[in-house]
């Protein structure tokens, strides 16, 4: 499995039945893969549509109906449509049980960085300071290192996205938690020892006495 | 009952140097035959409040490539190329506001407040230069209502009296950009006799809007 299905799959575990989701654009918009129909999962998508549903059939498309990155979607029953001020009405007002995001730097604080690369890529935060301030639970879903370095880091160089610490951290390598206290290495990926994940993390961790492996289900 | 007006027109009716707020998540939504009007008309100088710009060459990317647009206030470019680097070169006066903080600060506009308080953007970036105003031991951003010259919107479907009526996730900043401009143009799909769209779905009363576009050719 590669990295991001494998963290897309470890994501999954995280959800509970009944919850309402914002998965956001790339690695994130996989997690919908790995959760099953049954479990009456509804995602929202910030552009204005709770009841996101698979790609339509190719000439099937509606271009009305989209996901937050313009990629066409279906809605599944149950499925509500509403404008940007409700669909930010939910996310700031709580009402959005899980936000799963891609990160460019976590740090030990637990504050994350992913919506600018001063002077160098400035997409603009779109959704993502209102999701990590409002949302009840952040999930990040992210590659553990990028051109080499870790993006687990002692302090972000990156501008914040919030001050708001997140509550779970998914790589390939590693889940991790951070807390009150320092960033705690919760889980291990299968195959990966505890020292390669201490070797490609700039971060201290705080490591338990037994590092389980993921349970990916 | 509303004349219907001709997209160029339309286009008269947005002088340069004009505030423009329009409607549109990545183009959808986005009224597309006003902004191919503006850019035949060679529109200039024009300050653009929307969500984001699309792509170069679709919807609002058209009104970028063509030099349209000398301010933009906006949540998300990451998606154009040309946009960032006109924010980069300077060429484009750039401000980016969180999603939810703009079409916020656009609905206070135009329902009437004085501001918006949100704790999106405490501790970041956005948060500079802004008062912070604490509310129940809460601190909170107070971010200032936006207005425009002209709203450009667009509907699903639009009755004589301007009442109208939106799709799936081509509602998002329409109906709210509706509220907060001194004339607002509306574009729609489809153009119906009064009574044909029931009171209860009509998300933007005719009420609020100036002209209708006359129907697509």
């Amino acid at each position: 499995m590669d990295a991001k299905h494998l963290i897309a799959r470890r994501v999954a575990r995280e959800l509970e039945p009944g919850m309402l989701v914002n998965l956001g654009i790339g690695l994130p918009s996989l997690v919908a893969t790995y959760v099953p129909a049954e479990m009456g999962i509804y995602f929202q998508a910030e552009n204005g549509v709770i009841g996101l549903g698979a790609r339509p059939p190719e000439g099937m498309e509606d271009p009305d109906l989209t996901d937050a990155g313009g990629g066409f979607v279906t809605a599944v029953p149950g499925a509500a449509s509403i404008d940007s001020a409700m669909s930010f009405g939910l996310i700031r007002g709580g009402h959005l049980d899980v936000t799963v995001l891609g990160g460019l730097q976590v740090d030990m604080k637990g504050h994350l960085a992913n919506w600018k690369v001063p002077g160098r890529m400035v997409p603009g935060m779109g959704g993502a300071m209102d999701l990590v301030s409002g949302a009840r639970q952040v999930i990040v879903a992210m590659q553990h290192a990028a051109r080499g370095s870790s993006k687990i880091v002692r302090e972000c160089t990156l501008p914040l996205t919030a001050m708001r610490r997140v509550d779970v951290v998914v790589t390939e390598l590693a889940v991790l938690h951070p807390r009150e206290d320092g960033l705690h290495l919760s889980e291990r990926a299968p195959g990966v020892s505890l020292d390669q994940i201490l070797s490609a993390t700039e971060a201290d961790l705080i490591v338990p006495e037994t590092l389980p492996e993921m349970a990916l289900g | 009952m509303k004349q219907a007006l001709k997209p160029a027109a339309a286009a008269e009716l947005v002088p340069d140097g004009a505030v423009v707020m329009i409607g549109g998540f990545m183009g959808v939504g986005s009224p597309h035959r006003i902004i191919d009007a503006l850019v035949a008309r060679g529109a200039r100088d024009l300050t653009v409040i929307a969500n984001d710009t699309a792509r170069p060459g679709h919807g609002i990317g058209k009104l970028v490539s063509a030099g349209a647009v000398k301010r933009l206030v906006t949540s998300h470019i990451g998606l154009n190329p040309e946009t960032q680097a006109g924010m980069i070169s300077g060429g484009i006066d750039v401000e980016l506001v969180p999603q939810g903080t703009l079409v916020e600060r656009i609905r206070a506009g135009g329902v009437g407040l004085g501001g918006v308080l949100t704790a999106t953007g405490l501790g970041t970036e956005v948060e500079d230069g802004k008062q912070i105003v604490e509310v129940r031991g809460k601190r909170f951003l107070l971010e200032e209502p936006l207005h425009a010259d002209v709203a450009l919107i667009c509907a699903q479907r639009a009755d004589y009296l301007g009442n109208l009526e939106y799709s799936l996730t081509a509602h998002n900043f329409n109906p709210i950009m509706a509220m907060a401009a001194d004339t607002v143009i509306a574009e729609a799909h489809v153009i119906v006799p009064l009574g044909v769209i029931p009171p209860d779905a009509v998300k933007t009363p005719g009420a609020l809007v100036d002209h209708v576009l006359e129907r697509a050719s």
